[in-house]
C-alpha cells in the first residue's frame, strides 16, 4: 500500500545543500560566464562584422588595445568596486541599501559646491580637504535618513533608499541649472580643486584610494568588533539581542559607514575624474554596484573580480560597439546577459536537483520524511 | 483654459505611470517585488513599436492604416515582448529562487540595453500616421467645449489604463483567484497548506504585471511623443514604483495617484517656473512617495503595509 | 456503541534511528471526544499529523468503513473528512475570518459540454467572492455554538479567535473527525470552557474529536476516552469515567527508570539568585509568568519542571536581561562579597559590566545561543568579543578555547573554521555549552540542553552540569525527561502555566507527584533551606 503513495510524488525534487566544495562553485561558475560570453558571441556573429571570433577580439582589444585602455579599465573598477565596497556592509547586514546611485551623487554634488564656491578663494590641499569633507558628510546624511526610520519604525529600507536616488537625482539637476544661467545645463570643468595627477597619471590617485578602500572594509567585515556585531546582526537578530548587541545603534552606525564610503567615491568622481557634476555621472553604478557586491558574496576580494568582469564586459563590449557602429546600449545588453546567468548558476550552488529515477524515489522519500 | 489644458495633459501623462504601477502592484501582490518594471516598460514600447513597425511595412497605404490593426498589433507586440520578460523573471525568482532585488535590476539593465539597442534598427517611417489612431478616439470630442477635453480627448490607452487599473483592483478584490493571489503575497505557506500553488500564482501575476507595465512604455512612444523615440523611459519606470508605494498597493487609488504624478510632472511646463525651479517640482512625486512611506510604516496599519512576503522567495521545505 | 470513524493498525514512525511511533493501534469513534495523553516527546503529535496528511507512516495501516484508506497530504485527509487544528496557525494576518476560512476551498466546475456556453459564465460567478460568503460560514458557527465577528481582521484577533477561525476552517471544509493538538495550552480558563462547549456540540452532532494534551484536569472534564501514550507506544486506552488522575498519571510517566547519573552532595551552599514575585506579560498580553518566586543556591541544582511552554523560556529569559518584568525583582548576590546587585531592568551588556558571570544555554541553539554560518571561533567568541579596549577583534583566545572545547568536550569537527549549522546536534550543543562554562560563570542556566543529543552527548552534558555545581556554581537546569530530573537536580522547582506550583527535594521526590504538580493538579510547597 506504500507503494502507490510514492506516484504523485514529483518528479523533480530540489533540496537545499549544506555547503559546496569551492572547486565545485569555481566550476559552476566558470561554466556560467563562458557560456554566457558564447552566447553573446553568438548574438554578436549575427549584428556584427566581426563574427562570432571577432567579438572576442575586440572585447580583449577593447579592454588592453592602448595603454589608455587599461587606465580607463582600472578608472572604471575603481569606481565600480568603491561604491560595491560602500553598500556591502550594509548587505552583509541585511539591510537592503539601494541607495547607493543617490548617496554617491549626493556626495559629488556637495564635492562640485566646494569646489566651484571655495575654489580659488584658499590654497588647493585645503580646498580638497574641506570638498572631501563635505562629500562624506552629504553620503552619510542621504544614508542616514532611511536607517534611523529602519531602526525605528522598521520603514521598508529597499523603497526608501530607491526614492532617495531620484530626489537627489533631481537635486543635482536643479542645482545644475541653478549655476549656470544660460540654460545650457552644462556645468563644464570646474578649474580648482582638482585631485593631483600621480606620475602623470590621473587616475591613479583614485586607484590607489580605492585599493585602500578595499583593504579597509576587508578589514573593517573581518577583524573589527563593528564588523562582527553587523554581521551577527544579519545572521540572526535573535543573537544579536542574545549577546547584547543593541541592533538600532548597529544598522545606523553601518549605514553611516556605507553613507561615508559612497561620499569618499562620489568626492574620488567629481575632484579625481570628471571636474564637472550632472545626474548621470554615476551613471547606474549605484544599481550595478549591489550586482558586484551580491555577486562576490559580499567579500571584497572576490568583488575586485566581479566588479572587474562587469568593467571589462562594459568596455570590451562599448568597443565592439564603436567599432561596429552600434548603439552603446550594446554594452548593457552584453552585461545584462552574463549577469542572467551568473544569478541563475547560484541557484545550483544552493540547491540540488534530483531527478527521480524508480530507484531514488524511495531513498529520497526517506529523506524527507527524516527532514519533516 | 490654461488649468483644463493643464489638467488634461496631466491626465494624458498619467497613463504611463499607470500602466506601470497597476502591472506592478498586480507583481508585488504575489510577493514578488519586481525591480525589473522600469526595463520591462522600455522593452514593452520596443516591441510595441516593432509590432507597429512590421504592421505598418505589411500595409498597402502606411499613410493611412486601419485604425484598430494600428493599435492592436503593436498593443499585443508591446504585452506580449513586457510579459515574456516577466516570464523570465519568474523563472529566476520563482524557479530559481534567485534574490529578487538582483535579478530585477538586471532585467531593468538588460531590458534597457535591449530596448535602446533595438530601437535603432526598427523603421519608423509613418509612424506619426499610426500615433494618429492611438491618440484619437472621439472625434467629437472638440465640439463639446472644456467638457469634451477633460473627458474625451484622450487615446484609447489613456482609457485602457484606467479600465485595467479598475479591473485589477476588482479581481485583486473581488474574486476568488485575487484573494489567492493576496494569499501568496502574506503567506505563501499558508497558502500551499491551502492547497494553492504559491509557483503558479506568482507567475502569472509577473507575467502579466510585466505585460501591463509595458504598455505604459507604448503609450509614452505611440502617443505621448506621436511616434517619435526616445531612450528615458525607465525614468518614468522608477515613478511607477514610486507609485505602486504612494498608492498603498491598490490600482484604483492608483489612479488618482497617476494624475497626480502626470500633475506634478506637467506643472512646471504649465507654471512660470525657470529650468531649476523645475527640477524640484519633478522631485515632489518622490518626496510625497517617502512621505507616504514613512506615515503608513509609523501609523502601522496592516492593510498598508506592503505584502508580508514581499522579496522572498518561497522554499516549501525551509517550512 | 458509536460507529467507527477510523481504525489505526500497527502504526510505526521512525525519524531516522529515533522511534516516534511503535506498532499503535488504536480506533477513534464518532459521537466520542479520545483524549490523547503523554508527556512532551511521547510521539501523539507525531500520531496526529500521520492522520491530518503531515506525515506518512512507515508501516502500518488505516482503515475507514472497513476499507484501507491512504493519506498523503492535508488534501487527502480534508477529502477523507479528517481536519487538523496545529498548533501552529496557519492564517494571513491581513485577511478576515471568513477570507481565512475559504482560502482554497474548493469551488464547483461547470463543464461546456453539460451546460454549454452559459458553463463560462457559472465558471465566472463561481469565481467571484460571494457577498454573502460569511452566511454559511455563520451557520456553522452558530451551529456549533462559537461566537465569533467573522469580519475580524486575523491581526485584531486574540489567540483563542484565532484558534476559533482554524477550527471553524476544518468544519467548513466538512471534516467529521477532528484533530486538536494542545488546544488550551493558549486559551484562558473561560475561554477553555467555552472551548469544550463547542467541542461538546460537536460530539453531539455526531463528529470524532481527538484532542492531543497533557492536562489531566482536562482530560477528565471533557473526554470519554483517554489513549495514553508513552516513548511512542500506546499503553492503553480506557474510559473516562472508570479512571481517575493518579493511574492515568501512573501510565503516563511509567515506572522510575535509573540512569545512573551521579549526583553529588552540595557543598558550600548559599544564596546566589533570589527571583520574588516576577511577572512578564508576553506581546499578545498573555501573563507567561505569573508571580514566580525561587531561590538558586551556589553549589546546587535546581531543575526547572513543567509542560514546554508553561513560561521556562521567560524565566530564564528574564534573569539574563533579555524580557521586560511586568513587576517583581530578581537579585544576585555576589560569590566573594555577598554584595547584592539587582539585576531588573539591566541588558545583557550591563550585566556582564557590573562583574556578574551569568551564563545561558538557550533553548533555540542555532538560532539564539549561535550563528549558525559562522565558524566555531567566531561562534565562542560570542560572548567574549568586546573585551579590551582595540576596535579590532583577537581572535587568539577564542581559537585557543575552541580548540580547548573541541578537545575536552570530544567535539566532532573537520577544524575550528566550520560553520556550526554544519555540525551534529550534540556537538553543536557541546560548543555551546562550552562557551558559556569558559567564562567561569557564577550562575549557569541551560534550557532543555540534552534534547535531540544522543546517549553519550547527554551524559557529556550531564557531567559538566555536576562539575559546574562542585565548583559552587549556582546551576538552573530546564529539562523534560523527569528520570534526568530526578537524578541529576537537587531541588525540582514544578511551574505550570507561568505559576510554580511547588519545590520538591530531588532526592526523595515522587514522579507521579511531580507529574500531578506540572499539571498544576496539585500545588505543593515543599521549602527545603
Amino acid at each position: 500500500m506504500a507503494n502507490n503513495a510514492k506516484v504523485r510524488e514529483p518528479l523533480i525534487h530540489i533540496s537545499k545543500r549544506d555547503t559546496v566544495p569551492l572547486k565545485f562553485s569555481i566550476i559552476v561558475r566558470a561554466i556560467a560566464i563562458v557560456s554566457a560570453l558564447l552566447l553573446c558571441a553568438l548574438l554578436a556573429s549575427f549584428t556584427t562584422k566581426g563574427g562570432f571570433f571577432g567579438f572576442f577580439i575586440e572585447l580583449f582589444s577593447g579592454l588592453f588595445g592602448t595603454p589608455r585602455r587599461i587606465w580607463n579599465l582600472l578608472q572604471a573598477l575603481a569606481i565600480l568596486l568603491g561604491i560595491s565596497l560602500a553598500v556591502t556592509p550594509a548587505f552583509k547586514m541585511k539591510f537592503w541599501n539601494i541607495g547607493a546611485e543617490g548617496q554617491t551623487l549626493i556626495a559629488g554634488l556637495a564635492c562640485a559646491a566646494c569646489m566651484k564656491f571655495l575654489g580659488g578663494t584658499m590654497p588647493e590641499f585645503v580646498l580638497i580637504l574641506i570638498s572631501l569633507i563635505a562629500s562624506v558628510i552629504a553620503g552619510a546624511v542621504w544614508a542616514v535618513i532611511p536607517a534611523i526610520f529602519k531602526a525605528f519604525w522598521n520603514t521598508n529600507e529597499t523603497l526608501f533608499t530607491l526614492m532617495m536616488n531620484y530626489v537627489a537625482m533631481n537635486l543635482v539637476r536643479y542645482f545644475v541649472f541653478a549655476w549656470v544661467p544660460n540654460g545650457s545645463a552644462v556645468v563644464g570643468v570646474i578649474p580648482h580643486g582638482h585631485l593631483p595627477a600621480l606620475f602623470g597619471q590621473q587616475y591613479l590617485i583614485n586607484i590607489i584610494s580605492v585599493a585602500f578602500l578595499t583593504a579597509f572594509v576587508y578589514v573593517y567585515l573581518k577583524e573589527s568588533k563593528h564588523g562582527y556585531e553587523l554581521t551577527v546582526v544579519g545572521e540572526s537578530e535573535n543573537t544579536a539581542r542574545y549577546i547584547g548587541i543593541n541592533v538600532k545603534k548597529v544598522v545606523i552606525r553601518t549605514m553611516i559607514l556605507s553613507g561615508i564610503l559612497c561620499g569618499v567615491v562620489g568626492f574620488l568622481l567629481v575632484a579625481g575624474t570628471a571636474f564637472t557634476i550632472n545626474d548621470a555621472i554615476v551613471g547606474g553604478r549605484g544599481f550595478t554596484a549591489i550586482l558586484v557586491s551580491w555577486l562576490g558574496k559580499f567579500n571584497p576580494l572576490y568583488m575586485i573580480l566581479t566588479a572587474l568582469l562587469t568593467v571589462s564586459l562594459q568596455q570590451g563590449a562599448n568597443q565592439i560597439a564603436t567599432v561596429n557602429r552600434m548603439p552603446g546600449a550594446f554594452a548593457d545588453l552584453i552585461v545584462g546577459i552574463v549577469f542572467f546567468f551568473i544569478i541563475a548558476c547560484e541557484f545550483f550552488l544552493k540547491y540540488k536537483v534530483k531527478i527521480r529515477t524508480k530507484h531514488a524515489q524511495n531513498d529520497s522519500n526517506v529523506n524527507k520524511e527524516v527532514k519533516a | 483654459m490654461g488649468i483644463i489644458n493643464f489638467l488634461t495633459a496631466s491626465i494624458r501623462f498619467s497613463t504611463v505611470f499607470l500602466f506601470g504601477s497597476t502591472g506592478e502592484s498586480l507583481t508585488e501582490k504575489s510577493g514578488n517585488l519586481n525591480l525589473g518594471i522600469p526595463g520591462t516598460m522600455c522593452v514593452g514600447a520596443v516591441f510595441g513599436i516593432l509590432g507597429e513597425s512590421l504592421y505598418l511595412s505589411a500595409c498597402a497605404d502606411p499613410t493611412n492604416p486601419n485604425p484598430f490593426l494600428a493599435v492592436f498589433i503593436p498593443l499585443i507586440f508591446s504585452f506580449c515582448g513586457a510579459g515574456l520578460l516577466g516570464l523570465f523573471n519568474s523563472f529566476l525568482t520563482t524557479t530559481l529562487r534567485c534574490n529578487q532585488n538582483v535579478t530585477g535590476l538586471t532585467i531593468t539593465t538588460f531590458g534597457v540595453g535591449l530596448t535602446n539597442f533595438l530601437g535603432n534598427y526598427i523603421d519608423r517611417s509613418n509612424f506619426n500616421y499610426a500615433s494618429k489612431c492611438f491618440t484619437t478616439v472621439f472625434p467629437f470630442a472638440s465640439d463639446l467645449g472644456w467638457f469634451g477635453q477633460l473627458f474625451f480627448s484622450y487615446g484609447i490607452l489613456v482609457y485602457l489604463a484606467i479600465v485595467i487599473a479598475i479591473l485589477v483592483s476588482w479581481f485583486l478584490n473581488k474574486t476568488r483567484a485575487g484573494l489567492h493571489l493576496r494569499a501568496v503575497g502574506e503567506n505563501p505557506a499558508t497558502a500551499d497548506a491551502a492547497g494553492l500553488s504559491v509557483t503558479k500564482y506568482r507567475y502569472l501575476a509577473t507575467s502579466i504585471g510585466s505585460g501591463i507595465a509595458g504598455l505604459g512604455g507604448l503609450f509614452y512612444i505611440m502617443d505621448y511623443l506621436t511616434g517619435a523615440w526616445e531612450y528615458s523611459i525607465d525614468a518614468m519606470g522608477w515613478l511607477a514604483v514610486a507609485l505602486v508605494i504612494f498608492s498603498v498597493w491598490r490600482p484604483n487609488v492608483g489612479i488618482l495617484g497617476s494624475i497626480l504624478f502626470g500633475a506634478l510632472y506637467m506643472a512646471p511646463y504649465f507654471l512660470n517656473v525657470n529650468f531649476a525651479q523645475q527640477e524640484l517640482v519633478k522631485m515632489i512625486p518622490f518626496i510625497v512617495t517617502i512621505v507616504v512611506l514613512i506615515f503608513t510604516s509609523i501609523r502601522n496599519k496592516k492593510e498598508n503595509q506592503p505584502p508580508q512576503a514581499l522579496g522572498v522567495s518561497y522554499f516549501r521545505e525551509e517550512r | 456503541m458509536n460507529t467507527v470513524a477510523i481504525e489505526l493498525k500497527k502504526i510505526s514512525k521512525y525519524f531516522g534511528k529515533v522511534i516516534a511511533n511503535k506498532d499503535i493501534d488504536l480506533t477513534i469513534y464518532n459521537n466520542e471526544i479520545l483524549s490523547v495523553l503523554g508527556e512532551n516527546g511521547c510521539g501523539k503529535t507525531t500520531l496526529m499529523n500521520m492522520l491530518s496528511g503531515i506525515y506518512y507512516p512507515d508501516a502500518g495501516q488505516m482503515f475507514m468503513n472497513g476499507q484501507e484508506v491512504v493519506i498523503r497530504s492535508p488534501r487527502d485527509a480534508y477529502s477523507l473528512g479528517i481536519g487538523m487544528v496545529h498548533q501552529h496557525f496557519k492564517l494571513v494576518n491581513v485577511f478576515s475570518a471568513v477570507d481565512n476560512i475559504i482560502l482554497g476551498e474548493d469551488v464547483q466546475r461547470f463543464s461546456i459540454k453539460e451546460h454549454g456556453i452559459k458553463a463560462l459564465w457559472k465558471n465566472f460567478k463561481a469565481g467571484l467572492l460571494d457577498k454573502n460568503r460569511h452566511k454559511k460560514i455563520q451557520e456553522i458557527a452558530d451551529k456549533y455554538g462559537f461566537s465569533i465577528d467573522l469580519n475580524k481582521k486575523v491581526y485584531e484577533m486574540s489567540v483563542s479567535e484565532k484558534q476559533t477561525v482554524e477550527i471553524i476552517k476544518v468544519l467548513y471544509r466538512g471534516a467529521n473527525l477532528l484533530i486538536l493538538d494542545e488546544p488550551t495550552a493558549v486559551l484562558t480558563p473561560q475561554e477553555t470552557e467555552k472551548l469544550f462547549q463547542v467541542l461538546r456540540n460537536m460530539k453531539a452532532d455526531g463528529k470524532a474529536i481527538v484532542i492531543i494534551t497533557h492536562k489531566l484536569n482536562e482530560v477528565m472534564a471533557i473526554s470519554d476516552k483517554v489513549a495514553v501514550l508513552r516513548k511512542g507506544e500506546h499503553i492503553a486506552t480506557v474510559e473516562t469515567a472508570k479512571t481517575n488522575e493518579k493511574k492515568l498519571t501512573e501510565m503516563m510517566v511509567g515506572k522510575k527508570v535509573s540512569l545512573n547519573i551521579h549526583r553529588g552532595t552540595p557543598k558550600n551552599v548559599k544564596d546566589r539568585l533570589v527571583v520574588n514575585n516576577v511577572s512578564v506579560v508576553n506581546e499578545e498580553g498573555k501573563k507567561v509568568l505569573d508571580d514566580v518566586s525561587f531561590t538558586a543556591k551556589a553549589g546546587e541544582i535546581l531543575g526547572i519542571a513543567g509542560i514546554a511552554g508553561s513560561g521556562q523560556r521567560e524565566l530564564l529569559e528574564a534573569v539574563a536581561g533579555l524580557q521586560n518584568l511586568d513587576k517583581g525583582e530578581i537579585a544576585y548576590f555576589e560569590p566573594e562579597t555577598n554584595n547584592e546587585i539587582d539585576l531588573q531592568k539591566l541588558t545583557p551588556t550591563q550585566i556582564r559590566e557590573l562583574g556578574v558571570r551569568l551564563s545561558f544555554v538557550p533553548e533555540d541553539r542555532l538560532g539564539m545561543g549561535l550563528v549558525g554560518n559562522m565558524d566555531i571561533v567566531d561562534n565562542v567568541m560570542l560572548r567574549s568579543y568586546k573585551k579590551g579596549k582595540s576596535v579590532f577583534l583577537d581572535r587568539e583566545p577564542p581559537r585557543n578555547l575552541s580548540e580547548r572545547i573541541i578537545s575536552e568536550l570530544e567535539v566532532v569537527t573537520p577544524s575550528t573554521h566550520t560553520p556550526v549549522r554544519r555540525l551534529s546536534g550534540g556537538n553543536v550543543q557541546k560548543i555551546l555549552v562550552g562557551r558559556e562554562i569558559a567564562s567561569a560563570p557564577t550562575v549557569l542556566m541551560a534550557a532543555y540542553p540534552v534534547r535531540g543529543l544522543d546517549i553519550n552527548s547527554s551524559y557529556t552534558i550531564y557531567n559538566l552540569l555536576n562539575q559546574q555545581k562542585e565548583n559552587g556554581v549556582a546551576v538552573i537546569f530546564v529539562g523534560e525527561d523527569l528520570d534526568v530530573l530526578l537524578e541529576l537536580c537537587d531541588r525540582i522547582l514544578v511551574v505550570c502555566a507561568g505559576k510554580v506550583t511547588g519545590v520538591v527535594d530531588g532526592r526523595t521526590a515522587q514522579k507521579e507527584q511531580i507529574g500531578l504538580m506540572m499539571t498544576g493538579e496539585i500545588a505543593k510547597e515543599v521549602q527545603n533551606g
